[in-house]
């Protein structure tokens, strides 16, 4: 296949890009920010996610979805990047679908109709302390009765606190296991965290939540595997998201070079400028590039494909990051006030960045599956 | 099984038929690259017989039109067959700046006898040619250039110098800029074609840092070339230089300008040595070679995408810009920490434990990547103003 989008995926930017433009640009995420929004997201907004198949658009057909792929759900997560937008996209249909549809069984036939209809939210209870290692987890469930009995504590869990089911990841006697959490069992407990891109997550305690057998998300011990497509789908989305995030900025940025005027020039004009907003392109397009590339590899359900969400994530990761502080730094004092956007883009980047892995932790693991 | 599938099948076939096995070992030295060519001398039987066999079956150039030595493939065909040697490790069976440079601007500018006269003998390696743009006070500013061809009605007499003229002292025919009218800046440059045996012809090859002499002075003192010999049009040969930069930054971009695409560490962590717990056994390194393997992987990708986008139209006619200015940053880091990585065995300059010294010799190299065929800086310049619509740039 190509690396760049057929026409069926250039037409699906084409409806997608306008509708975020118009219903959720930066003005949006502006006002639930300021009208100290307790949710995260719009729940209006994801009613209209919903009439264009977007929650769904992961989900087998056979469960009510459209059976699409992540080069596809890229495309919308690089306009949400774009934008802005606070939505639970990424958690809920792109990293909860990819669990439950390689899961299957019971909970996949459960909950995956219900994301794709839109009513449900699912959030992802993976990592345990302020860094992202799903190697080294200590959430535990033990076996109790007919069912488990789920202990620990999770953070960084995105719309933790209004989220319909989580699925947590903990430990078993044989290995690890994913359970899926309702948000109303007994003993679990949400504490919701601001954070400095104005989004909210949860730092979650598992208090002997009791669950039944058939709360286990695939097989019990042999989680791994799904954790696997989880993370790797969440993490290439979450790349996918920072080429929108560092794509808005640049652009954003670029505009403004050409407009600001100093010692009676544009200031586009300077080649000290030129030159580093000329890199910036490149950076930005391979990593455009090496994203398409993790979710082609994915979608084809390749071999390679670890090895290059992770490059993925790490390059997204480094050129977002240069293009968010190109943006404050040539925008001058006005970068640094909160009327303009360029600020913005740099806290959602901070936070996307350091989700499901940052740049270093990629980096080793590339190392790691290189042998060394 | 698609059409395309059957292509690979069949590409498959011929390749295991007809690639002699020791042209699927890795280059180890320069003689094992076939550059074609009247005084060319093959390293052995095998790297003649691949060269014939595929300039028979227009596999040299396989997407040029069956005409003029190629063998009319696709763009998705001849991403197959690229794959496809790949996989088997195939050497590349002729290197050639006539392909690479030469033949895509007579494509695009050559009349129909140029064309079968000139691009078949490239195809089957049996003309070498060089480029003679660069002069001593024409670098980054190609356009001044003053080579001057004096028109004598039915042939120019060329005087000048020219430098940086890869292989001139190998070559058999160059493909040269010419001034032609001296009150023209742009529309006063004429691109010639002169065999490099003509009178008046001299070249001196250039040492650099590297101990090595890829590169030469080209002098012309009173060369006679006829007036048929030129592509283009007239005092036009600005347009064909600009779209062969162009076409040469392509090249660069499809597969040159990142070097050897593997990921570094692994291939170190070998000679290094690894900790208790499998990792090279020095961090710091571990850590800059990894971010570089990140790099490495990522513009792999880029290439692919450029190239899937270029040969449909989907590119923008000054991405490959970007590609040679990231390629070639990224090659000249790769060796930076081959060095690093080899410590004091890399600095060894004629031993033969380290061939020759091959390590520093080819970090010295790659210093050059950042310079030839357009500096890094005018890089950026051209990406500033074509692709980012900067002002004044």
């Amino acid at each position: 296949m190509p690396l760049y989008h057929n026409d069926d995926q250039a037409m699906l930017k084409d409806s997608v890009a306008p509708f975020m433009t118009e219903q959720a640009p930066v003005s949006h995420l502006r006002k639930l920010r300021d009208g100290a929004d307790a949710t995260g997201f719009s729940r209006d907004l994801w009613v209209q996610f919903t009439e264009m198949g977007l929650p769904g658009m992961l989900v087998p057909e056979a469960h009510g979805g459209l059976g699409m792929g992540h080069m596809e759900a890229g495309i919308v997560l690089e306009e949400i990047g774009r934008n802005l937008t606070p939505s639970p996209f990424l958690a809920t249909s792109v990293g909860a679908v990819a669990a439950l549809a390689k899961a299957g069984g019971t909970q996949a036939g459960r909950w995956l109709p219900a994301i794709a209809s839109g009513e449900a939210i699912v959030a992802l209870a993976i990592d345990e302390g302020a860094k992202h290692r799903p190697d080294r987890i200590a959430t535990t469930a033990t076996r109790a009765g007919n069912g488990f009995r789920l202990d620990g504590r999770k953070s960084f869990v995105l719309h933790g606190h209004v989220a319909d089911m989580s699925i947590v990841a903990a430990r078993t006697d044989g290995g690890i296991t994913l359970f899926a959490v309702p948000r109303d069992a007994k003993g679990v407990t949400a504490d919701p965290r601001r954070l400095v891109d104005s989004s909210l997550a949860s730092h979650v305690t598992f208090d002997g939540v009791e669950l039944d057998a058939d709360a286990v998300i695939g097989e019990v011990d042999a989680g791994g595997d799904i954790l696997d497509a989880l993370l790797a789908a969440t993490r290439t989305g979450a790349a996918a998201e920072m080429v929108g995030v560092g794509q808005g900025a640049m652009d954003m940025t670029v505009t403004y070079l050409k407009e600001r005027k100093q010692f009676g020039k544009l200031i586009g004009e300077f080649q000290g400028l030129q030159h580093r907003a000329a890199h910036l392109y490149g950076e930005m397009e391979v990593a455009r590039a090496t994203v398409m590339k993790a979710q082609q590899l994915l979608d084809e359900g390749s071999e390679g494909a670890k090895l290059m969400v992770s490059v993925a994530k790490a390059k997204a990761g480094r050129a977002a990051n240069l293009a968010v502080r190109e943006g404050v730094q040539m925008h001058g004092g006005i970068g640094m006030t909160d009327e303009y956007d360029i600020g913005l883009y740099m806290k959602r980047d901070r936070a996307l960045a350091e989700y499901m892995g940052d740049v270093h932790y990629h980096i080793d693991q590339v190392a790691r599956m290189n042998g060394y | 099984m698609s059409d395309l599938d059957a292509f690979r099948a069949e590409v498959r076939a011929w390749l295991e038929a007809n690639c002699p096995p020791e042209m699927r070992e890795p280059i180890r030295d320069e003689d094992d690259v076939c550059w074609g060519g009247r005084n060319f001398k093959f390293k052995n039987a095998a790297q003649k017989q691949w060269l014939d066999a595929c300039a028979a079956k227009g596999y040299t150039v396989p997407d040029w039109p069956k005409p003029y030595g190629g063998a009319g493939l696709t763009a998705e065909q001849t991403k197959i067959l690229k794959q496809e040697m790949k996989r088997i490790k195939a050497r590349s069976p002729l290197d050639s700046f006539g392909i690479w440079m030469l033949g895509p601007a007579l494509l695009q500018f050559g009349t129909e006898e140029q064309k079968v006269q000139y691009l078949n003998p490239i195809a089957r390696g049996e003309i070498r040619w060089c480029q003679g743009y660069s002069e001593p006070g024409s670098g980054s500013d190609l356009v001044s250039l003053q080579t001057f061809g004096e028109d004598k009605g039915d042939h120019w007499v060329v005087n000048g110098s020219k430098i940086w003229t890869s292989y001139a002292d190998k070559a058999d025919w160059i493909f040269c800029l010419v001034r032609t009218d001296k009150a023209n800046k742009y529309q006063g440059i004429t691109f010639m074609l002169f065999d490099m045996e003509s009178k008046g012809v001299t070249t001196k090859p250039i040492l650099l840092i590297s101990g090595n002499s890829p590169f030469c002075e080209t002098f012309f003192d009173d060369v006679e070339v006829p007036k048929t010999q030129y592509v283009g049009e007239i005092n036009r040969g600005w347009d064909v230089a600009k779209y062969l930069l162009g076409h040469e930054r392509e090249m660069i971009s499809g597969g040159g300008a990142g070097g050897d695409m593997v990921s570094i560490g692994g291939a170190f962590a070998k000679a290094f040595g690894k900790n208790a717990a499998g990792e090279l056994d020095d961090p710091i390194l571990r850590a800059e070679m990894a971010a570089f393997d990140v790099d490495v992987f990522a513009y792999r990708a880029m290439g692919e995408r450029f190239m899937d986008m270029w040969k449909t139209g989907r590119a923008h006619p000054a991405s490959s810009n970007m590609m040679k200015y990231v390629g070639t940053e990224l090659n000249k880091r790769r060796h930076e920490l081959v060095m690093s990585g080899g410590g004091s065995d890399a600095l060894e300059w004629d031993s033969e434990a380290t061939k020759g010294g091959a390590r520093p010799r080819a970090w010295l190299r790659t210093k050059a990547n950042s310079i030839e065929g357009g500096t890094s800086e005018v890089m950026l310049n051209v990406i500033a103003k074509r692709i980012l619509d900067l002002p004044g740039a």
